[in-house]
This record gives C-alpha cells, structure tokens and sequence, in this order.
C-alpha cells in the first residue's frame, strides 16, 4: 500500500500506509493525524483539510481544481503548494507522497 | 416592546432535522416555529453542500443537499411552518412547567412549551481570519458584516476575500469610502460574474484598487486599525494604510449560546440525550441531530429523522398533558391524512 508522510508545523513526522482510491484526508482521520479536521467530511465544502503538497510531488499530484481553488480562499496561509486533502485520491504513483500540514486550519 | 410569540415547540435549526421535527411534531397537532442563523432554510445541507450526493437516505438512492431540503419543505407544507431566518437563540429562561422563555440576538421573545434543539454542528458565525491579534479590532474597526453602509463614509476601506460578500460590499461601498482597496489572493472570483464586471469596472476607472495578497499582520492602537501588512503571493510584503477592514472569509460552525443553557454535556460539545426521548437533562429540552450525544451515536440524517421521531411523542405529553397519544399511519389513519391535506384512499 502506498506510504504517505505527514509533517506537523512543528516538524513532527508521521508515516502511515493509504489505500489506493482513499483520499489523503480520509488516510489522515483513519489514522488520527493532528492538523486535519475535514469538518465538511470530505465534500469539498470547506477549508479544513488543507495541507501542502512538498515541492517533489507537486507536479505528480497536480493542481486544484477551480472549485478547489473556490475553497482554498477560505484556508489559512494559502501558498502555491496548498491542496485540500480531501480532493488528493491515493494512487501507487503517489507512493511515498510527504505533505505538510499548516500551523492551524482555518 | 417586543411582541411575545407564543407558540408550543421552537425548533433551534433549519436543517433536515429541525424540518422533519416539523413534520413529526405537526403529526401529533404541534405547532413549531423553526429558527436558524443562516439566511436560507436547510442548514448544512444548504450551506455546505448544496449540489453534492448524498446516498445514504432510506428508499432515496440519489439526492443533493439541496434536494433533501426542498423535498422536506414540500413534506411539511401542510403544517405552515414559520421561520425566522438570520436569527439566533441566544438566552433560555425556564418560566413554568413546562413553559421556556427563548430571546434571540435580534430581541425577539419566544414563549414556548417545548424546544427541540436541532443545531447541527452550532451555529454557522463568519470565519476569522488568521491574523494575529485581530479580536482587539473587531466590531471597532474589523467588521465581518456590515450592518450600516454609512459608517464607513469617508473611510479608508480594506475588503478581503473573493466571494459574493467581499464583492457586493466593494461596490456598495466604493461610493462612499474614501478610498477601498479590494484585496484577494488571487484574480479568479467565486462570485457572480455580473458583481466581478462592476468590480473590474470600478477597478478599470480608477474608483478602487485591486490587489493581490493575503492579509498577514495589522497594527493599530485602541482597537483603531492604522494599516493592513499584505503578503503579496511571491512572498514579499507591502503596507496599506486604512480605517476599517472587512475581512470575508465565509462561515465556520460554532457552538454558541448551547453550551450555557444548563443541559448536561459531552465533552462540552455535544446535548447528552435519552435514546428513549432524545430529551436532554433539561425537561422539556430535546437535541437530535448531529448535536446530540448518546451511545452509538452515528452522525446520519436518517439517524435525526427517527430522533425527531421519538422526541415528539415526549414532546406531545408537555404540550398536551394528560391527553392520551394513539400511536397512528400515515397510510391508513384518516385523521393523520386530514392533517396532510390527502384524501384517504380506500
């Protein structure tokens, strides 16, 4: 199953294994990773599984989507490597993706 | 003097629960007025997702937030349900047994002999931006609505975000600021494309300023903002000198004025209820919805649907006390069907 890296603001690590077809939140809640909340549960709906993407896998995940983009405005300190991880669908090339989560949700 | 609304059940929430209450409640000759802070009826639903799936109601494969919502306005139709919308339930005062006095932030009273909270996750309040320090400023020179435009006559005005609330201010407020400065992280809008043409337009003949950033500190004294510092998105900063910002970041759920009502709690979040009733500690106080609690507990609007269900046949006894409750179908009790305007068909 492909590994996905979690970093807090503080630096702490956190590796876990994400199922193909999951989404990076969903891996995150299953796993109990701090610093996401996903309070819409995963609709797209909010800002509050914001994370960003490390600059090595930006071009493998790709960019948000317009609607994405929508709800980033709502997200605390948007950078050019933000994604709500909601929207991230696990593949096996995303295989040893790291993300950072930020200092707090919106 | 406010006019006292006397009523028998004040539902707190608009959402699917709160609807449905009205229908179980209308059942057994309840009478409800539904109160919600949002400016739309349907809650979560309405507000989060309205054009998203859900699969998961009985015997409806397929509906949208907004479908659910709309299909149960026509269920409770017959009951003529009133609403009070952008309105908030602010203090209970117990005032007989059973009998609840409810006033909202708008100063409206509600005597009622029943309330059956149905508030989801809290109440939606605007979202506060992420700038250090920023509660000194608010309701003194940070605004997150605006309640009157001349207040910022002649003012220096900062307005952020990039949705229908920052644009619809930004061109009410463009002729009577002094200067307005709109401020996005980005130049794509989520707002009607018809308030993004007026904007540029303004933009295009010098009336406002358009800038790209994000809001990362403000300084000011006493609660007087003197200028916003942007973080334009290379990561570079600038200052602009201002009287008032309006930041509009949308809305977050809070739970708000619940937590003091003196219900018994779970971890300070959720009404702890009995599965029998869904009546909180509080008698005559009911919860259901996702802002209960109780062993088992799933968040699942069919789960508000049967909550709503019991509550009322607790309720119907505060209302109707010492009346005896007959347990009726809608599919074969004459009486029930009178109550839903259908002719009983034989």
């Amino acid at each position: 199953m492909p590994k996905i890296t979690y970093i807090d603001s503080e630096g702490h690590t956190r590796t876990v294994e994400g199922e193909v077809g999951a989404t990076v939140m969903e891996t995150a809640i299953k796993n109990a990773i701090p610093g996401i909340e996903a309070e819409c549960g995963g609709a797209c709906a909010c800002a509050t599984c914001h994370v960003y993407v490390e600059e090595s896998w930006r071009s493998v995940v790709g960019d948000p989507s317009p609607m994405e983009e929508d709800m980033l405005d709502f997200g605390y300190d948007v950078k050019p490597s933000s994604r709500l991880s909601c929207q991230i669908k696990i593949t096996a090339e995303l295989d040893g993706l790291v993300v950072q989560t930020p200092e707090r949700q919106a | 003097m406010t006019e006292v609304i006397k009523t028998d059940v004040l539902i707190i929430g608009a959402g699917p629960c709160g609807l449905f209450a009205v229908f179980e409640l209308g059942l057994l000759d309840m009478k409800a007025h539904v109160i919600d802070i949002l400016d739309k009826i349907g809650g979560q639903c309405a507000e989060l997702y309205p054009e998203k799936p859900i699969y998961d109601i009985p015997g409806i494969p397929y509906i949208t937030g907004q479908g659910i919502c709309d299909a149960l306005l026509a269920q409770i139709k017959p009951f003529a349900t009133t609403f009070h919308l952008q309105e908030m339930a602010e203090t209970i005062e117990r005032i007989g047994d059973p009998l609840f006095r409810v006033k909202t932030d708008r100063g409206n009273v509600f005597e009622v002999k029943v309330i059956v909270i149905a508030a989801g996750g809290g109440s939606f309040q605007p979202k506060r931006p992420p700038i250090p320090n920023i509660e000194v400023y608010e309701s003194t020179s940070v605004f997150y609505s605006v309640r009157q435009m001349e207040a910022f006559r002649d003012k220096r005005v900062v307005i952020v975000g990039g949705g229908d609330s920052a644009l619809d201010w930004t061109i009410n407020l463009a002729p009577l600021a002094q200067h307005l400065t709109l401020l996005h992280r980005r130049s794509e809008f989520r707002a009607a494309p018809g308030s993004v043409n007026k904007m540029m337009a303004l933009v295009g003949e010098g009336k406002i300023d358009f800038v790209l950033g994000q809001v990362s500190a403000i300084e000011g004294e006493g609660g007087q903002i003197g200028k916003a510092i942007v973080k334009r998105n290379d990561g570079s900063h600038f200052e602009i000198a201002c009287d008032a910002l309006l930041p509009f970041f949308g809305l977050t759920m809070k739970l708000g004025p619940v937590a003091n009502w003196g219900m018994d709690m779970k971890d300070g979040e959720y009404v702890l209820v009995d599965t029998a009733t869904f009546e909180s500690s509080v008698p005559g106080i009911f919860a259901i919805g996702d802002i209960n609690w109780y062993p088992g507990k799933l968040k699942l609007i069919l789960s508000g649907f049967h909550e709503g269900a019991l509550m009322a046949q607790k309720a119907y006894h505060y209302v109707y006390p010492g009346k005896r409750l007959v347990f009726q179908y809608t599919t074969s009790s004459t009486s029930l069907q009178k109550k839903l305007g259908v002719a009983a068909r034989t």
